[in-house]
């Protein structure tokens, strides 16, 4: 029996992305978290699992769930439970991990995901099916003790730090896709300040399981869990590789070698490695937490952190929108938190810039210097956004030019400091004197007599020349309209007309 | 509700219908007056002053009238443990040093005229499942035998700050699955009365310390009736609090849905004193207060017997629960049972017969929710963090865990992880866990409905009296319905107290307590602890220790 192969296939891609929660205390107990600490320096009675300690649900964790998840544009339930979720396993000290099981605190909700605009900017719905809370495990690590023997080290820092696993409907269909929507997200909890984000450091894991089939077949296909990526970029290219890995496989007749496992992504060799299969579900042995009652939230609870909620990405996009800036602007700025705080404080700073004016310079010449200067964000630049803003109003006020704003921006980054006072200094200020623009263009005419001469017998195109001189001259402080209409006027033998 | 027609007009007595009416000559009440001064001599305690019937009462008077210094006192039962616990065997570690040590600083207190809590300079045991970070902490576990807890369960926090004396801890079934401290790993527990039977568990220790004399108080833990069952098997008083009265932060959970941390004391006034600096709600926040701490709140005092009428039961209502006279309880308790239901309605008292549909259900579904919640309670001793471990594995998660977990578990807790694993796997637990908490609620609001209309429910503590060692531990079966009495209220989350109702005579020279259950309402446990005194106080027949003759070894 020959069977026809299908000609296109489609990826069905769901993600379960584990969030850190920077509460100042893990999830049940009053340890303090902190990435990289000594090992085991971080742990209490509680978070050891000792015999006879019990949890307390921390109200910061419920907090920052419920914000996250109307971020989610999820329902909130007003009673969820908590659920013990059991196997043994070394870094994880009672035996059971808290979770939330058939009753999340946040379920039912979207998230519409802006592609990048060299990718069509398109904008897609993601589907999510519910967010939980629960805590993180411990870490191992595995190693040749100083006697040679092989050793593995638990170290319990981590466990107990709350997390709040989100889980979309499988409603993406590329590695872009699955991007997009992993730093959507990521802005979304920085945004609303519940997890740093940091993907290198573990604070925000994605676990994406990938599946292919047919186009225009309504079955899924055997699905594949693809982890361990760390960054988006990586997560495109992992995700984009196990697709081609399935239908290459599919192509040649293999297909039964897509098996349900979970697959590592090997940044060096740029593919996905088998890690373990799941052989039948796992038995996790859930029933209700005993030692935690039943969550109940009071609308006033509830209203409380949303009315608190910051602006989220989506509304700040909206907002810069209607300033008139570029979709291109407004994804750049919008990219990081620390941008947008800083452009609207350059915005809203008393010299009035122009929007436009910030976000070309923010997005622009500022960037490249925080990439070259290997800074994290632009609120640790020693140049204010005050005086930012007195900078471009400077240029939108006609008082530097832009190529003057160019040359004094390295120092203003590097120093800080008022932008008025540097062009003092440096005594830039652009001339818009035309009296003594009129001396310059004649002083230029009259060094340059033979191209004068030219000029008038036709060969008009010698005005540019003239221009360029001036503003040389002038050390490229001269207004550069004021320059081309008194030039016109005197290559033209017109009277200077200047009101 | 259907009342027994026999019942109705209350007086007399609604259960005469058993057709027995005559008390069997077995059942005799002895003249033996309480007589707290036991441990001291008469120079110590002067004659003649009025006596509260509780000893912690008594003891704390004659340490702040300066009769008797705490180290006086604490070295007179740690004197008390030398001489007869290597017979009894209900502490596993005695702080002797230690003892003294707190004693003393009580002592430097009452010099300073320090205003002191009534349970200052108390010698009192704690069960070994509470974690006491300068004692080792067992459970009656192999597993845990060198685990020393690295902080202090709340009520020893709370103990401590009233200045009680911390004496040691006591013997218990491993993990509190037993009902006869046979379980333990440690070593056998003996009941006062008779050594060649069991002191009830799994607070077996904590029971046989009070009635041996060996302490003013303990503490015990009740999940299933690990409190009342070894205080009636030992003849002392024992008050399971309501579910969340007292923390039970720092008790190695076995069940946490029912897991209680009780006291067990002499006297209801001793049980009720204990019961007040540990309440949750009340006294914990006081003591967490240093400004409150040493004040002396005795809120939780008792009438004293000349302040009652003749008739102190007078407009209160009881319900006796029929299924618990019913099969599978010895003649000897039932008639006890009655001679204390004639007791309460010559007091005044209004008693009817009430069925309680659910009783049977609640032993079933009690087992599958304990032993579900204890696979994973017991999940954590997993020798990656807590206890010993010796050999190195080449699997951390199948042979040291498996390893651990099989070589220092005894055989009845294994028992219950295994049937607790298989009634929550997928697909059973909806079958077993989900079923039994369904029963559990109907337990309870059947329970709740008739305190809706009566003051407490009155049960047999036990079916039977304390079990000749050895009896029970082979016939696992055997031995889960001997908590038929008491596992209705742990699913209930109910108070509940036991207290000494009968003597009966087994042998010529060997008696044997009966005990008598209250039942009360959520957090109710004023008006049980009062119940129960006017109950105990009034039937000053019977005798509060075993005497001189019990202890015709001593």
């Amino acid at each position: 029996m020959t069977t026809k192969q299908p000609t296109r296939f489609e990826a069905v891609i769901g993600i379960e992305t584990h969030v850190q929660l920077n509460s100042r205390t893990k999830a049940f107990c009053r340890c303090a978290y902190e990435y990289g600490a000594e090992p085991n320096t971080r742990v209490c009675p509680t978070c050891m699992g000792h015999p006879g300690t019990l949890p307390v649900l921390n109200s910061a964790v419920v907090k920052k769930g419920i914000a996250i998840g109307t971020a989610l544009g999820a329902k909130i339930r007003r009673t969820s439970k908590f659920d013990r979720k059991q196997y043994f396993y070394p870094d994880l000290p009672k035996g059971y991990q808290i979770s939330q099981f058939d009753e999340p605190l946040c379920y039912d909700g979207s998230i519409d995901v802006v592609l990048p605009v060299e990718d069509g900017g398109e904008v897609k719905r993601v589907g999510i099916t519910r967010a939980h809370l629960e805590e993180d495990a411990g870490k191992l690590t595995h190693a040749k003790g100083e006697d040679g023997k092989k050793y593995s080290y638990a170290d319990f820092n981590r466990a107990g730090v709350a997390l709040l696993e989100i889980v979309t409907e499988p409603d993406l269909r590329t590695g872009r896709e699955v991007a997009a929507y992993g730093s959507e997200l990521r802005r979304i909890v920085r945004f609303l300040d519940a997890c740093d984000g940091d993907m290198s450091r573990g604070s925000m894991r994605n676990d994406v399981n990938v599946s292919i089939r047919p186009v225009g077949r309504e079955r899924f296909g055997t699905k594949v869990e693809v982890k361990n990526m760390n960054s988006f970029n990586a997560m495109a290219r992992a995700i984009d590789y196990e697709i081609a890995r399935q239908e290459e496989l599919i192509r040649s007749g293999r297909g039964d070698e897509i098996v349900q496992e979970t697959r590592t992504w090997d940044e060096a060799a740029q593919k996905t490695v088998a890690m373990r299969k799941k052989e039948g579900l796992a038995d996790y042995r859930y029933f209700p937490e005993p030692d935690i009652p039943k969550l109940r939230l009071s609308e006033e609870f509830i209203s409380n952190v949303v009315a608190s909620m910051p602006e989220l990405p989506s509304m700040v996009r909206a907002r810069y929108a209607a300033l008139g800036l570029p979709p291109a602007d407004v994804q750049v700025l919008v990219e990081d938190k620390e941008l947008v705080t800083y452009f609207d404080a350059a915005l809203s700073s008393s010299a009035k810039p122009s929007a436009k004016q910030v976000a070309n310079w923010l997005t622009g010449d500022i960037m490249a210097h925080l990439k070259n200067s290997k800074m994290e964000n632009v609120s640790q630049l020693p140049l204010s956004p005050e005086a930012l803003g007195e900078f471009c109003a400077m240029i939108d006020a006609g008082e530097i030019s832009g190529k003057i704003g160019k040359d004094l921006l390295p120092e203003l980054l590097e120093k800080g400091g008022s932008a008025k006072k540097l062009v003092a200094d440096r005594g830039l200020s652009q001339v818009s004197d035309p009296r003594e623009i009129e001396a310059l263009v004649d002083g230029v005419l009259e060094a340059n007599a033979g191209q004068l001469e030219q000029y008038r017998a036709g060969k008009t195109k010698l005005k540019g020349f003239f221009v360029g001189a001036c503003l040389k001259a002038s050390g490229g402080r001269a207004n550069p309209s004021l320059v081309d209409r008194i030039l016109q006027a005197k290559l033209d033998g017109v009277p200077i007309d200047v009101a | 509700m259907r009342l027994n027609p026999c019942s109705c007009q209350g007086r007399p007595t609604g259960v005469s219908h058993t057709g027995r009416s005559s008390v069997p000559p077995s059942v005799r009440p002895r003249n033996t007056s309480f007589n707290s001064s036991s441990l001291l001599n008469s120079r110590q305690l002067a004659r003649g002053e009025v006596r509260c019937a509780s000893l912690i009462h008594n003891l704390s008077h004659a340490l702040k009238s300066g009769k008797i210094s705490a180290v006086e006192l604490t070295s007179a039962y740690l004197d008390r443990i030398r001489s007869i616990d290597n017979t009894i065997g209900s502490f596993v570690q005695v702080d002797f040093a230690g003892a003294i040590e707190q004693a003393k600083q009580i002592d430097s207190r009452i010099a300073t005229g320090q205003d002191l809590h009534i349970l200052a300079g108390i010698p009192l045991a704690i069960k070994d499942n509470i974690c006491h970070q300068d004692l080792s902490t067992t459970a009656g576990s192999n597993l845990l035998r060198a685990h020393q807890s690295s902080y202090d369960a709340e009520v020893v926090t709370v103990l401590k700050g009233c200045g009680s004396v911390l004496i040691g801890k006591t013997n218990m079934d491993e993990f509190g699955m037993g009902s006869t401290t046979e379980t333990s790993a440690n070593k056998a527990t003996h009941n006062p009365w008779d050594l060649s039977r069991v002191p009830g568990g799994s607070s077996g220790g904590s029971a046989a310390a009070v009635a041996g004399q060996m302490c003013a108080g303990a503490l015990g833990s009740d999940t299933g009736g690990s409190i009342r069952q070894p205080a009636a098997f030992c003849g002392v008083v024992g008050l399971k609090p309501t579910y969340g009265a007292i923390s039970r932060h720092g008790l190695i959970a076995y069940c946490s849905t029912f897991d209680t941390i009780g006291p067990i004391g002499p006297t209801v006034q001793d049980v009720s004193y204990i019961f007040g600096a540990l309440q949750k709600d009340g006294n914990i926040k006081k003591m967490r207060d240093t400004s409150l701490r040493h004040s002396s709140i005795i809120e939780t005092s008792l009438p004293p017997q000349a302040s009652l009428s003749c008739r102190p039961y007078e407009g209160r209502r009881f319900a006796v629960i029929a299924e618990a006279i019913d099969e599978g309880v010895a003649d000897e308790v039932k008639f006890s049972f009655f001679d204390s239901v004639r007791h309460i309605e010559s007091l005044g008292g209004v008693v009817d017969l009430v069925s309680c549909k659910t009783f049977q259900m609640g032993l079933p579904a009690y087992y599958v929710m304990a032993v579900s919640e204890a696979s994973s309670n017991l999940a954590r001793f997993d020798g990656v963090r807590v206890g010993n471990r010796e050999a190195s594995y080449e699997s951390v998660t199948d042979s040291l865990v498996g390893h651990f977990r099989h070589s220092y578990l005894g055989p009845e807790v294994l028992r219950r992880i295994l049937m607790g694993t298989y009634t929550l796997s997928s697909g059973y637990s909806d079958e077993y866990y989900a079923r039994a908490k369904y029963a559990q609620r109907l337990v309870r609001d059947e329970l709740i409905s008739y305190l809706s209309q009566y003051d407490a429910l009155l049960t047999p503590a036990t079916p039977d009296v304390a079990y000749t060692r050895g009896s029970k531990i082979m016939d696992p079966l055997q031995m889960y319905t001997g908590d038929l009495m008491t596992v209705n209220v742990n699913l209930s989350g109910l108070p509940a107290i036991v207290v000494r109702s009968g003597v009966l005579t087994v042998a010529e020279g060997t008696h044997l307590p009966i005990g008598l259950q209250f039942i009360g309402k959520h957090f109710g446990e004023g008006e049980l602890l009062q119940i129960a005194h006017i109950f105990e106080i009034s039937l000053d027949s019977v005798t509060k220790f075993p005497d001189e003759e019990i202890f015709s070894w001593l």
